[in-house]
């Protein structure tokens, strides 16, 4: 995903353009109001981040991790498990021991 | 100036003595703290949920046990309180979030599972910022946390009710969880101690998720001494965290005397005067301990710590962009709230919209744009080049140090509604705490005197991974010198 205003301008503040998408894409609705105030609130730590955008760093390599870990695998043993209804009797619906969405298919994604 | 702080402290080392002796029974020791929870909870509300009828439970089968004279572990009787990001099995567990109001676990943390082992009663889960998301406990969706040395003010966060728990006496231990300083500085604004753990020293399993590079579970207490026996009985190897460390068995406490003649301090330029904004009574009272330490024998020299000067922008990238990717779990489906919609996608919208509160949706969104393309290379990609920049610093000055000192918190407890309107000059609290969260390293706030509004300063001191019985024998040295 590209957003709008990038290849212009990319260390312009954070638009309330943007700020709605952004906000559609993580499942949040905000008001006009809102939007407003989350635009200027984000705007200031985005602009306190332009220290580290400032930063050449180009031959240093990102850690995205503290421990150099990959895949950990345990042995294939098997162990005792929580039943599916542990979990199925906390959820807000299921039917027939699954969990119960409303309409899925036809939906704008 | 009023508060609810009580005179004195009884040690956790202290209550298993008496239990284990059958001085004074587990049941006993839990009323004493239970009718000052009963006295003082209404004004400082530490705790989302008090679980009076498990805690006496927990607390007559510890006085069973000890009558048919099995062997108890090194927390019998011990009252613990829990930060509510942790899973209780069976018993509420919310994040000080709406969005799981209601939502009981099917499981107990691994943490909670040790503590129980040693022979801990569970007290109650404490309050905290909503997903452990702020630096003051204000965030959270049942109401903020009031710090006991002043009820006007704050108790730092976001392990506000933890901090606060154990600083008004409601329980001797407290556990919380650390992802930028939310241990270290409610312990350094409450007046308590406060460890943050190697990472992948103690189980993050049943720790609800912010931000999985930085989350560490650690402990509160008023003694170093019994901190560190917390640590040892909290930590380990757990198979059920991919990201646990495979350890031998922690030993924290044994050399906890040892001093620190002919041990080298760093005291980072950075954080004494080098980046705005930390007060001068904090760096002041850095500077005794700077001083007491130095008259224990310690090489106490400055150092610097470049990258220290990112670090506050780095974090604020870092640790909400994988937010945004942990939070995405609440969807409506399968725990917690659900507020209905005509498709899946309304569905999500219209519970994500009402179950989180503005700071979560702030760091979800904040994010969710620095993850996107086109701004990925410039904010996220550069944020964990800073980290490794950070990392190098350290590695650099732990060939020559043996431990590093800073402050814990940049003020002490400032007043509530004082700072949560403006979110950069709250994230700026956690400045000094966040450079060991970035590379995984142990951390520990001791107390260390007041300010001049009387309220407690912590000074911080932070150790190479793994290397947390040296922290603890400095934490000691320092806490011996501030009675």
């Amino acid at each position: 995903m590209v957003l709008a205003g990038y290849n212009e301008e990319m260390s312009d503040s954070i638009s309330s353009e943007e700020v709605k998408h952004v906000a559609n894409l993580a499942r949040l609705r905000l008001t006009s109001e809102e939007l407003g105030i989350f635009t200027e609130q984000l705007r200031a730590v985005l602009d306190h981040a332009k220290d580290v955008e400032a930063l050449e760093l180009d031959d240093i390599e990102p850690m995205s991790h503290p421990l150099p870990i990959e895949n950990t695998m345990r042995e294939d043993i098997p162990n005792p498990m929580l039943r599916p209804s542990d979990f199925l009797s906390e959820a807000p619906a299921v039917e027939g021991g699954r969990f119960l969405v409303p309409k899925i298919l036809g939906e704008e994604a | 100036m009023s508060g609810t702080v009580p005179e004195n402290y009884q040690s956790a080392s202290e209550i298993v003595n008496l239990v284990t002796t059958c001085e004074i029974s587990a049941v006993e020791i839990l009323e004493r703290y239970l009718n000052q929870i009963e006295e003082h909870e209404g004004d400082v509300h530490a705790f989302n949920l008090v679980t009076i009828n498990e805690a006496r439970a927990a607390a007559k089968e510890t006085d069973r046990l000890i009558v048919e004279g099995e062997k108890l572990g090194p927390l019998a009787g011990v009252p613990v309180a829990i930060k509510d990001n942790l899973c209780t099995k069976g018993i509420p567990t919310t994040a000080s979030s709406k969005i799981l109001e209601g939502w009981k676990p099917p499981y107990d943390a691994t943490v909670v599972k040790k503590l129980k082992q040693a022979g801990a009663t569970v007290v109650g889960k404490t309050n905290l910022d909503e997903f452990a998301m702020g630096s003051s406990t204000e965030n959270s969706a049942f109401g903020p946390t009031r710090n006991p040395h002043d009820l006007s003010c704050v108790p730092g966060g976001s392990s506000g009710g933890s901090a606060a728990a154990v600083a008004a006496g409601f329980a001797p231990i407290a556990i919380g969880s650390d992802t930028g300083g939310s241990i270290r500085q409610p312990a350094a604004l409450c007046g308590v101690v406060g460890v943050k753990p190697t990472y992948g020293g103690v189980s993050r399993y049943g720790l609800l998720a912010f931000a999985s590079s930085l989350d560490q579970v650690g402990p509160f207490a008023t003694s170093v001494k019994d901190a560190a026996i917390v640590h040892e009985v909290i930590g380990g190897y757990d198979p059920l965290d991919s990201t646990s460390i495979k350890q031998a068995p922690n030993s924290f406490v044994q050399a906890i005397d040892e001093g620190v003649n002919k041990l080298k301090v760093g005291v980072i330029s950075e954080l004494m005067g080098g980046i705005d904004g930390i007060t001068h009574e904090v760096i002041e009272q850095t500077n005794k301990a700077v001083s007491a330490l130095s008259d224990a024998g310690a090489q106490v020299e400055a150092v610097s710590l470049p990258a220290a000067l990112y670090c506050l922008s780095a974090y604020y990238l870092i640790a909400p962009a994988e937010a945004s990717s942990n939070l995405s779990r609440y969807d409506g489906v399968r725990y917690g709230l659900r507020v209905d919609g005509a498709s899946l996608k309304e569905m999500n919208v219209n519970t994500r919209t009402e179950g989180f509160g503005d700071e979560v949706k702030r760091r979800i969104m904040l994010g969710t744009y620095a993850l996107s393309a086109g701004y990925y290379d410039a904010y996220y990609g550069k944020a964990l080049k800073v980290r490794r920049l950070l990392a190098k610093n350290f590695a650099d000055l732990y060939k020559d140090y043996d431990v590093l000192l800073s402050p814990t918190s940049p003020c002490t407890a400032f007043k509530l509604g004082a700072k949560v309107n403006d979110p950069m000059t709250m994230y700026v609290n956690d400045v000094c705490t966040i450079p060991s969260n970035l590379v995984g390293h142990p951390a520990i706030s001791i107390p260390f005197g007041a300010g001049k509004d009387g309220m407690p300063i912590g000074v911080q001191v932070l150790a190479p991974p793994m290397k947390e019985s040296v922290m603890y024998q400095v934490a000691r040295t320092l806490e011996q010198a501030s009675q």
